[in-house]
């Protein structure tokens, strides 16, 4: 056990270098690395959230809503082939994705027409096969009751998902923050790291709006009434107001264009009243719509609305046919800034619900780093010199082997790109405490080898011989319990799995090569010279 | 300091009964304590809301008590963290769902700034829904459950049986206590204490199985030994190890305690407390259990392998 083989001991040493080599980025500053050569390793830990600040957080994309809607879509169509039919349909009612309603006949014809119905949903750009995506059924003689198919539902929420994976990395982009993550998780969420944010509010309230922008004609024919306020004409609809919740307006339910049709927006200043506003730029069919609509409602006004809010309702003046606008609703130049971004990015299919947030402040995180530093560097030190009053000469072999091993697990922390966090620096400073623990089984081995009367060579070729299996064992337990840790975990406590893994690759790795080396060197020197060894 | 106890021989046999006595009084303690105490569940598991400020100027507790006492958000906690200036608040889970728990941190922010005599800094947010917390407390249990019964497996496989039993009943008993002194202390439970869990887990079965491979190594060694002795013998021949090793993981984590900041005290406290216990448990626990299991003691025959395969 105890003699190198030339090419092992090459093979020792190159990939200790290899490790060392990855580790020593981190050594230097940021500046001085740009200045080494191209073929230098110059990745430097990568640092969690917690320790460089930043935002986590995890989102869902409220997929009942945009059933609701598909659903609510279908009223329209069920009306009209009724009115083809000449059947009677009555009492609609939407409630969790399902369509209730009286009909006049529950006939097999009628309800395979209504099956038909969703080929023939336009705004159903999602088909399963050739088969309707619907279920009728028949609650009782004269109640039916339509519902989506699963595979629909399904497909549904993954085009959602995937919209709102795109405009949730546009609106991000518009920040310009530096990396930010963004990745699906499960089938519905959504799950953002974006580090070194100063204002972690802003980015909430960028995720927190759908930003559907929709311009809908002001409905004249009636007068809002504060004593029946959602009462509306049919083909109409009640909105409240942007600015004041007091008052609403009553608008057609028609949208003459939509922000879809939207490739422009910045945020701007009214040159007369030098109020904030939003200017916005129409594509060609946006363009050919709005200026067809206004050329024919000029004098009347018309409502600017933003998920379900009205904004401002101007009077058109002359019909609009280049294409392009301004919307003001007393903004404060950072709301016409975020308007922009949002109109900009395109509204989300549905609204993201935040189902968690975790911020921290860039000092914060630098207190944790430090605060890290100081604890790894004290208890390194204490462990030194324990193990040195324990074994002497042997615990010196130990400590070598420690100080690798730490160089080690921050090299190959460096080369994977694996992510440091908080409880990633505990991993390492466990680690410190744990790492001995290979060579101190195989130095107790030893001495007992010693004890039994062996000569030190043997004893120490024993002693590693028979430590092997226990430290197998006992380093392996370790081990299941930081891969189920790194499986169930997600965030800084993934961390910490991790390095406490590398730390038990590097600790039971150091301790049968550099320690083992180190007291080959020593008993072969112990052999030539006749010195004494103790352990 | 002499830490070699190889030459001694300790007789942990005849005290062993002090030991389970000791024990099985500790986890009915820790079961009485989780039933009537309970454990003290960060937002991690129970939701809500939690910001860490840090006040430029000195602010008196109970003026941030009382600005926030406006705002009516149910149950809020407002304690000092580390420094006088640093200041920790937690607000419980707002009815009404996950929108709702997002705006409280907004509310809470305005407030402060407009009503505190000094500029604040906010250090740490986080907010945990409903739904969210719902699943961490479910992952937590299911990923301990499942470490606890990849142990029993892994021992199994290399040992017997009754070792894989023993092990395991030494590490319910980690994990019960350490459950029971977060239910006595109130300490906060959230997500890094599981993480502090599994990784006991993972110690005290490093620890057992130190000790039982040297049982194993023993039993094929002296054939006619009396199982108390050989117990014995087996625990004594590795307590230096089993001293050294605790000795400088506590060094390690007591450094950790003492200067790694004020967010990682808990998770610290659960590893230094589960270090001592699963100590403890492998010395008075796991290797007593072992007379109880009646180990084979024929290993002549087939070697550990063969007989895993039974």
């Amino acid at each position: 056990m105890l003699y190198f083989s030339r090419s092992k001991k090459l093979l020792i040493f190159l990939t200790i270098g290899i490790g060392l080599l990855f580790a020593l980025p981190n050594f230097f500053t940021k500046d001085s690395l740009n200045s080494f050569p191209n073929f230098f390793p110059n990745q430097q830990v990568n640092l969690g959230l917690d320790l460089q600040g930043g935002s986590h957080l995890l989102l869902e994309v409220d997929t009942d809503v945009i059933i609701n809607e598909r659903i609510d879509n279908l009223t329209s169509d069920l009306r009209k082939l009724y009115r083809e039919e000449d059947l009677k349909i009555s009492s609609i009612k939407t409630t969790n994705g399902s369509l209730k309603f009286k009909s006049s006949s529950t006939a097999q014809s009628v309800i395979n027409k209504i099956k038909d119905l969703s080929v023939t949903d336009s705004q159903n750009l999602l088909q399963v096969g050739s088969s309707s995506n619907l279920i009728v059924n028949i609650n009782s003689d004269e109640y039916l009751e339509i519902l989506f198919t699963e595979e629909y539902k399904k497909l549904l929420t993954i085009n959602a998902v995937n919209q709102s994976l795109e405009i949730v990395r546009r609106r991000i982009d518009e920040l310009g923050t530096r990396e930010p993550t963004i990745q699906r998780q499960g089938t519905s969420r959504i799950i953002i790291q974006v580090p070194g944010l100063e204002d972690p509010d802003q980015i909430k309230s960028l995720l927190g709006q759908t930003a559907k922008l929709t311009f809908q004609l002001v409905d004249q024919s009636v007068v809002y009434d504060p004593q029946k306020p959602d009462k509306a004409p049919i083909g109409s609809e009640v909105l409240p107001s942007d600015d004041d919740p007091n008052y609403k307006y009553i608008v057609k339910k028609r949208v003459m264009v939509g922000g879809e049709n939207l490739v422009d927006a910045q945020p701007g200043f009214d040159p007369q009243t030098n109020e904030p506003i939003v200017t916005f730029r129409f594509d060609g069919i946006g363009a050919k719509k709005f200026g067809r609509v206004t050329q024919q409602n000029v004098g009347k006004p018309f409502a600017i609305i933003l998920d379900d809010r009205v904004v401002s309702a101007p009077v058109i003046r002359d019909a609009i046919l280049g294409g392009s606008g301004q919307i003001s609703g007393g903004f404060t130049s950072e709301e016409a800034n975020e308007l922009a971004i949002l109109l900009r990015a395109g509204a989300l299919p549905a609204p993201l619900i935040i189902l968690e947030e975790r911020s921290v402040g860039p000092d914060l995180g630098a207190d944790s780093i430090n605060a890290g530093k100081i604890a790894a560097i004290i208890g390194f030190a204490a462990v030194i010199l324990f193990m040195l009053f324990i074994y002497r000469t042997f615990g010196l072999f130990a400590d070598i082997a420690l100080i690798i091993n730490l160089l080690l697990v921050l090299g190959v922390l460096s080369m994977f790109q694996a992510t440091l966090t908080l409880p990633g620096i505990a991993g390492i400073i466990l680690t410190i405490g744990m790492a001995v623990d290979a060579n101190v089984l195989i130095f107790e081995r030893v001495k007992e080898e010693l004890r039994n009367g062996s000569s030190m060579i043997n004893s120490i070729d024993n002693g590693y011989k028979r430590a092997l299996s226990t430290i197998l064992d006992a380093n392996i337990t370790t081990l299941i319990a930081a891969i189920i840790l790194f499986f169930m975990a997600s965030g800084p406590v993934r961390g910490f799995s991790i390095t406490l893994a590398i730390g038990i690759f590097t600790s039971v790795f150091t301790a049968f090569t550099v320690t083992r080396f180190f007291i080959s060197l020593r008993v072969r020197k112990m052999k030539s010279e006749s010195v004494g060894l103790k352990i | 300091m002499n830490l070699d106890f190889s030459s001694k021989n300790i007789s942990f046999l005849k005290i062993h009964i002090i030991g389970f006595v000791l024990s099985s009084l500790l986890i009915i303690g820790s079961i009485i304590s989780f039933f009537s105490f309970g454990l003290n569940f960060g937002i991690d598991f129970k939701g809500g809301t939690l910001i860490e400020i840090e006040t430029k100027e000195d602010v008196d507790i109970s003026q941030i008590r009382s600005a926030l006492n406006d705002l009516s958000l149910g149950d809020i906690q407002i304690q000092e963290f580390g420094s006088k200036n640093d200041i920790l608040i937690r607000i419980e889970q707002q009815s009404g769902g996950d929108k709702i728990q997002q705006n409280v941190v907004e509310i809470v922010k305005n407030k402060l700034d407009n009503d505190l005599s000094s500029p604040v800094n906010y250090r740490r947010t986080e907010v945990v829904g409903p739904k969210v917390s719902g699943e961490l407390i479910q992952a937590g249990t299911f990923a301990i459950a499942l470490a606890v019964f990849a142990m029993l497996l892994y021992i199994w496989f290399r040992f017997e049986w009754q070792f894989s039993l023993g092990a395991v009943l030494a590490l319910v008993h980690d994990v019960i206590l350490t459950i029971g002194i977060f239910c006595i202390t109130q300490l906060e439970f959230n997500l890094p204490i599981i993480a502090a869990i599994l990784t006991i887990v993972g110690y005290s079965m490093n620890d057992t199985v130190v000790v039982y491979d040297r049982v194993r190594e023993n039993l094929r060694k002296h054939r006619s030994l009396v199982i108390d002795q050989l117990l014995d013998l087996s625990i004594n021949e590795t307590l230096s190890r089993t001293i050294i090793t605790s000795i400088t993981t506590l060094l390690a984590l007591l450094s950790l305690y003492i200067f790694g900041g004020s967010v990682i005290k808990g998770f610290t406290f659960a590893m230094i407390w589960g270090v001592l216990v699963g100590t403890y448990s492998s010395i008075f626990v796991a290797a007593p259990l072992l007379k109880y299991l009646e180990v084979k003691r024929d290993w002549t025959s087939t070697s550990a392998v063969d007989s895993t395969r039974k």
